[in-house]
This record gives structure tokens, sequence and C-alpha cells, in this order.
């Protein structure tokens, strides 16, 4: 498979980037988009230039390292990580526009890699209960309904790979903020510090630079953990309920 | 190896953060103005099919908004209840949309050089567009029937049937109309989903398409019903 890849070079946060082309031949379709970065990145040592940067680490799909806008699309064409996607996703001859996530908040470290450090913030103002650490309790005395359960361990699945907010035309991390919400929210364990969470993250997030969401939907379906946009419904809710109580 | 510059300014952990001056509380005011917009254009849609009963009826509709409540209320107090009300939201629904586009447009300074939209509708991408649209059509919209009484065919002007009915027989007129009727269809269809989704009422799937569905519906039965009047009038299906 012979690829033209456009790629977007920036030496460091404070540069100026721009994209570059660059041909690439010998791709198998069975590699992933990663590995198709790797050969081309060994062809550029070859030659003695600068590597192109990318951030990646368990390569499975489940830490949310990995994360590039591929031909206009956050993690490409398919739902999935970065890592997971295969070449078998393009044909031979395709020119392949890649380039980092775009938003004020995430600057861009170097080449295609992004400080995401803003989600970091998010969670310390909130995306965490407290709780005494050393005994710990009888899993079964805090009793917990299964569909709460069920709907809390699938918005748990959020990785935070930053994939919603490039998708999103206002940049917005609403869809980020309402999965650990609702994640947290269902449990019985979230409820003590429900409304200041809700108000401190979305505080974090205003003041990170995030824009605020429109409701267009481009967020879930970029998202490869299928994080649906009800749970910005819940987010907008526990706002309102943390307003009426005054936080 | 050189060494790489990871930050361009320090970040910081905020402190006392207020739910009321968050950007969803924001979007909480476009929505809560939104609905009542949304039980205005309602109203007002239905008040204009009276023009299909005739020039006496639709007069009598238009005088009766005016002496309605009389004699607890004085002469034009109803309607001008309503206009107080429509004027606040008005300026909350504005006010509050040039904020957060301001905020959009600072979010991403740096653009994509390729971006696919996926999933979002063609109504939900001309949100901001279409309301500046609606808003200048609601300029003229106003100086045409309200405020100015202006008619465009160079007729009286002390008759509301007759100067609606000069003006929609000018087919230009009624493509302005038309096209404003389009621009406000696509804000319903996609706002009236927003805004309940907005106040947190959207929190199932099903409950998610039956918002969807409610802007469908409000759309075309809004944008619809409105559009019907001047089509007739110049198809002289009403006339003078």
């Amino acid at each position: 498979m012979k690829l033209t890849l456009n790629i977007w070079r920036q030496a460091d946060a404070a540069a100026t980037g721009e994209m570059r082309t660059y041909a690439l031949d010998g791709v198998s379709e069975d590699m992933s988009f990663l590995e198709m970065l790797d050969v081309l990145n060994e062809q550029l040592n070859a030659k003695g230039e600068e590597p192109i940067a990318f951030d990646s680490d368990c390569r499975e799909g489940i830490c949310g390292t990995c994360g590039l806008m591929i031909n206009g699309q956050a993690h490409g064409p398919e739902v999935t990580t970065t890592c997971q996607l295969h070449m078998r996703s393009f044909k031979d001859g395709d020119e392949i526009t890649i380039e980092p996530w775009r938003a004020d908040a995430f600057p861009v470290v170097k080449d295609l890699v992004v400080d995401r450090g803003a989600f970091d913030r998010i969670i310390q103002q909130g995306g965490f209960i407290s709780a005494n650490t050393g005994s710990a309790p009888e899993a079964n005395s805090v009793p917990v309904p299964r569909d709460k359960a069920l709907r809390s361990f699938n918005m748990a699945t959020c990785i935070g790979c930053g994939a919603c907010v490039a998708a999103c035309p206002n940049g917005s991390a609403s869809l980020f903020m309402g999965a650990k919400i609702t994640h947290l929210g269902e449990l019985p364990q979230g409820q003590p510090e429900r409304d200041q969470r809700v108000v401190n993250m979305v505080g974090q997030h205003d003041h990170e630079g995030f824009g605020g969401c429109t409701n267009i939907g481009e967020c879930a379906a970029a998202c490869p953990k299928e994080i649906p946009l009800d749970v910005i419904s819940q987010l907008n809710k526990d706002l309102r309920t943390a307003l009426k109580h005054g936080h | 190896m050189t060494p790489v510059a990871t930050h361009t300014s320090a970040p910081t952990l905020v402190k006392g953060s207020r739910a009321a001056r968050s950007t969803i509380t924001l979007k909480i005011l476009m929505a809560a103005s939104g609905i009542v917009f949304i039980g205005f254009v309602l109203v007002h849609m239905y008040g204009n099919l009276k023009a299909f009963a005739g020039h006496d009826a639709f007069n009598e509709y238009a005088h009766h908004l005016r002496t309605f409540g009389e004699p607890i209320l004085p002469y034009e107090g109803l309607l001008w209840i309503v206009r107080v009300g429509l004027i606040a939201a008005l300026v909350v629904h504005v006010a509050s949309a040039y904020a957060l586009a301001r905020r959009a447009s600072t979010a991403r300074t740096q653009k994509y050089a390729v971006k696919k939209n996926r999933s979002s509708s063609l109504s939900s991408r001309t949100m901001r567009w279409g309301g500046v649209t609606i808003l200048v059509f609601l300029v003229w919209h106003l100086l045409n029937f309200t405020i100015g009484k202006i008619n465009p065919s160079g007729g009286a002007t002390n008759d509301p049937y007759n100067l609606m009915v000069d003006t929609f027989d000018l087919w230009w007129m009624t493509i302005i109309y038309l096209v404003a009727m389009l621009a406000l269809g696509l804000h319903l269809h996609h706002g009236t989903w927003s805004a309940l989704q907005t106040l947190g009422l959207t929190g199932t799937a099903a409950a998610r398409t039956r918002a969807k569905t409610a802007g469908w519906v409000l759309a075309v039965v809004i944008a619809g019903g409105f559009s019907l009047v001047p089509l007739f009038v110049l198809l002289g299906v009403i006339s003078k």
C-alpha cells in the first residue's frame, strides 16, 4: 500500500508549525495506524531527520493516550482509538491528513503531541470520591441498583482521550465531564460531593478555555467508547440542581 | 536531542467556582428564553391563520389582542406585558448566544486543515447565522407590520388585513418571508432539542429521541403554518 501523508510538524510549544507531506510505500493493511507511523519514523531516522512525535502507550485501546485527527475525524474513520485503527480502513494511493487535537486548552507540545493536563485539572476538581483508606469496607454493605450500576460502569469507560474536544466545533469538554459526573453521580458513594463536584469541574473547564456545548453531537460520534449524549443532559441537570442548592 | 518547550503558560486550579457564573448557566438562560419564543411563535402562527377567515375576522382578532383583559387591563395592556417579556427574553437570548459564540471562537484559534462532520445536523451547524438572520428579519418584520407600518406596495397602512395582503402580493416580499421561515424552521429544529437537553430533560436514549421528534414537529408546524398565509396571498386565495 502506497500513501501520501500530510502531517503537522511543530518543533515545540512556542514554535509555529506547518503541514509537511511525506510519501510512504510498503504499508501493510494489517498494520495499525501507529505502526504505519512507526515505519515512517524509522525511515526518517535512517535519513537523519527528526522523527514525528506522537503519543501512545498501551496500544490496546484502553489507556486514552493516543489520539490523532485523521482526515478531519478524531481517531479516524472507525469508532475506536487511533492505536486500534488499522490500515485496512484505507486504500492504496490514499492521501491522509494527520493533525493534533486542536483546542487552545490542549496546547501542542510537539508535532502531534498535545498537553491534556487540562483534563487532569478538571479531574482534580471533583472527578473522585473522598473515602478513608486502610480498611476496605464490606462491598455488599452499600447496595447499588442494577440499572444505576450499569449506567455508572458504562460511563466509567471514558478513557479521557480528548476526542470529544477535538471533534467539537466549540472545543467543549462537556462529554468528558458528563461521563465523569454520571459515572460518580449514579453511585451512593458519589452523593456527598455531588453538587460541589459539578460546580468545581465546570468552573475548571471554563477556566481552561474550553467552549460551551451546543448539543451538536459530534463528540458522541467521535467517542471511541461510545459515551452517549445523555451524559451532557445529566451534567446540565446536576449543574441546575447545584444552582438550586445555592452552590 | 534539543530541549523542547512544553508550556507557554502556567496552569492553575481555580477556587471558589460558582454555578451561576458557569457556561452551563448561560446555556440554561438561552434554553429558557428560547422556550418563551417557542410559546410566542406558536400563538402568533395560530393568530395569522385567521387570515383564511377573511378581512373582518382577521382585523377583529388584531383589535381583540388590544382590548384583551379590559376593563381590568388598559387598552393594549396585555400586549405590552407580553412585549416587555419578549424583549427581556430577546436580550437574554442574544446576549448569552453572543457570549457563548465568543467563547467558542477563542476555544480553537488554530483551525483544522481538514475537518469532517460526522453526525451533526445542518440545523445545528447553522444556529448562529440562522439566529442572526432571524434577528435581521425581525427588525424588518416589526417595521413592516408593527412599528413603522410600511406598505411596500405604497397603499394604505391603517387596515391590518389589507396591509398584509398588499405586502404578500409582491413576490419578492413573499420570498423574504419564506427565507425567514426556513431560518426559523432550522432554528427550531435544533433549538427545541437543544433546549430540552440543556435543561437536563433528555437523560435516556428514549427521551433524546422524543426531544428530537419534538424539534421536527415544532419546526414543521410553526414554519409551515406561518408560510401558508404569504403563499396563499401570492396564489390569490387570500385577497382583498
